[in-house]
């Protein structure tokens, strides 16, 4: 049976692990490989790494950290953050990525989704979503929330769809941080709606949030960092936790 | 151990040699038809789109090379697609080692499957020392059914195909480079046929 996925996501920044609260204080956490081999011993069935440099050399110590995890760890990893073009795909996958998130540069401009899906194939575009509810309406945010669009939640996934992502990475504006709990009824409409796998995000503060997540929010993976970043939750006693509550995990 | 893995530019293959290399061992990337001839273990590996990775082989000759094979050949997800007759991806002809057509998922389940899944039924070398349910990661579109060169099963939706094997050739639609240590056991156990 396919088990449900338990993504721990590493933010980056210079080559190193950050972790934003609320998106703005960002927190140091460590070296990226070191952390991503400890995930993996512990049971992560996939790692996000999500870079959030800004330097003019941010694509060459992403593809050298790449290049790194893919030597180290023994799951799959997204990386994601600031990929814009066919090129920097190309250096990610050929540096040993699995797949690759984009995001801002999806919106801008949605052909790169056929384009990228045309030339490495569905199973490696995961493209992330960014939205907060205004006036009872999801809208599509991009810069970490900052900036919204005209674009709303579930018109724009259907579109993410048909271009041929092979994955969407749905994080709500409005939980991320709060430690309250996932976007359940968006979740559950977007897994409803959609045929393609959708990885929750945002909300994660306690283990019934995961249970709640796959049960009530039909995901089919659920991601966070602080939680175990800062060992809140120990991802072996998550996945007992979620097995004693009939949901089918790797252990 | 001379270990080629076949490079004809199809997604990552970076991954696969790690792997090797963390099971002690050293591969390398080659198209060379005499370098793959020569090599005691070859690994055909495959991400992307069977049409255009079909085009990739044909353009290098490999096509008609990895059939005549005679040491013991590993296709990997698409890599072992391209090894049945013929895979409804961009209807492409395959290799015709194993004599199964390769469909995709119907629209009862998410597709692409990604994810860890489980392989039961499990009869070959390959799965030395691996118990049958383990877990292996798959992603993938499409599957091939079950057949007489079946040596392991996945249940989505259907059950299919997780492993195929036929004399020399093995493959597997999981991605044993990635998945944890029951993917290095078995990726061990091939390179020590």
């Amino acid at each position: 049976m396919l088990t449900k996925r338990i993504i721990p996501c590493l933010d980056i920044k210079n080559g190193r692990t950050v972790k934003g609260i609320n998106f703005v204080d960002l927190r140091d956490a460590g070296d990226p490989v070191e952390l991503a081999e400890i995930y993996a011993k512990n049971g992560a069935d996939e790692l996000v790494f999500l870079d959030i440099s800004a330097t003019e050399e941010r694509r060459k110590t992403l593809a050298n950290l790449v290049y790194h995890v893919a030597e180290k760890v023994n799951i799959p990893f997204t990386v994601g953050g600031g990929i814009s073009s066919i090129e920097d795909v190309d250096i990610l996958l050929h540096n040993g990525a699995d797949k690759v998130s984009i995001n801002s540069s999806a919106v801008r401009n949605p052909d790169l989704i056929n384009e990228l899906s045309a030339k490495f194939g569905s199973q490696c575009i995961v493209v992330a979503i960014d939205a907060k509810q205004i006036d009872g309406d999801w809208i599509v945010h991009l810069i970490g929330g900052k900036v919204p669009t005209e674009l709303k939640l579930f018109e724009w996934a259907k579109e993410v769809e048909e271009r041929g992502a092979g994955e969407i990475l749905f994080t709500s504006m409005d939980h991320d941080g709060t430690k309250d709990g996932f976007a359940n009824e968006a979740l559950a409409k977007l897994s409803t709606e959609l045929n393609i796998p959708i990885i929750a995000s945002g909300g994660a503060g306690k283990m019934q949030h995961f249970t709640d997540t796959f049960v009530q929010g039909k995901s089919d993976a659920a991601l966070a960092a602080s939680v175990f970043h800062f060992k809140e939750i120990e991802i072996k006693d998550l996945k007992e936790e979620l097995r004693r509550n009939n949901i089918p995990v790797r252990l | 151990m001379k270990i080629v893995i076949i490079n004809y530019g199809a997604g990552n293959i970076q991954s696969i040699k790690f792997a090797i290399q963390r099971l002690g061992y050293e591969a390398i990337l080659s198209n060379d038809v005499d370098e793959i001839k020569n090599a005691d273990k070859v690994i055909f590996p495959g991400v992307g789109e069977a049409s255009s990775a079909m085009k990739k082989l044909k353009e290098s000759g490999l096509d008609s090379l990895v059939p005549l094979l005679k040491q013991p050949v590993f296709g990997i997800c698409l890599g072992m697609q391209l090894m049945c007759n013929s895979t409804e991806e961009g209807n492409t002809i395959g290799l015709g080692i194993f004599n199964v057509d390769v469909v995709r998922f119907s629209n009862k389940v998410k597709v692409p499957q990604i994810g860890w899944n489980q392989i039961t039924n499990i009869k070959s070398d390959l799965f030395k020392d691996i118990s049958e349910g383990e877990y292996i990661y798959l992603v993938h579109s499409f599957y091939a059914p079950l057949c007489k060169e079946t040596i392991a099963e996945t249940e989505y939706g259907i059950t299919y195909s997780a492993a195929l094997q036929k004399n020399n050739f093995y493959g597997t639609q999981f991605h044993p480079e990635k998945s944890s240590e029951v993917g290095e056991q078995i990726l061990k156990n091939f390179l020590e046929l």
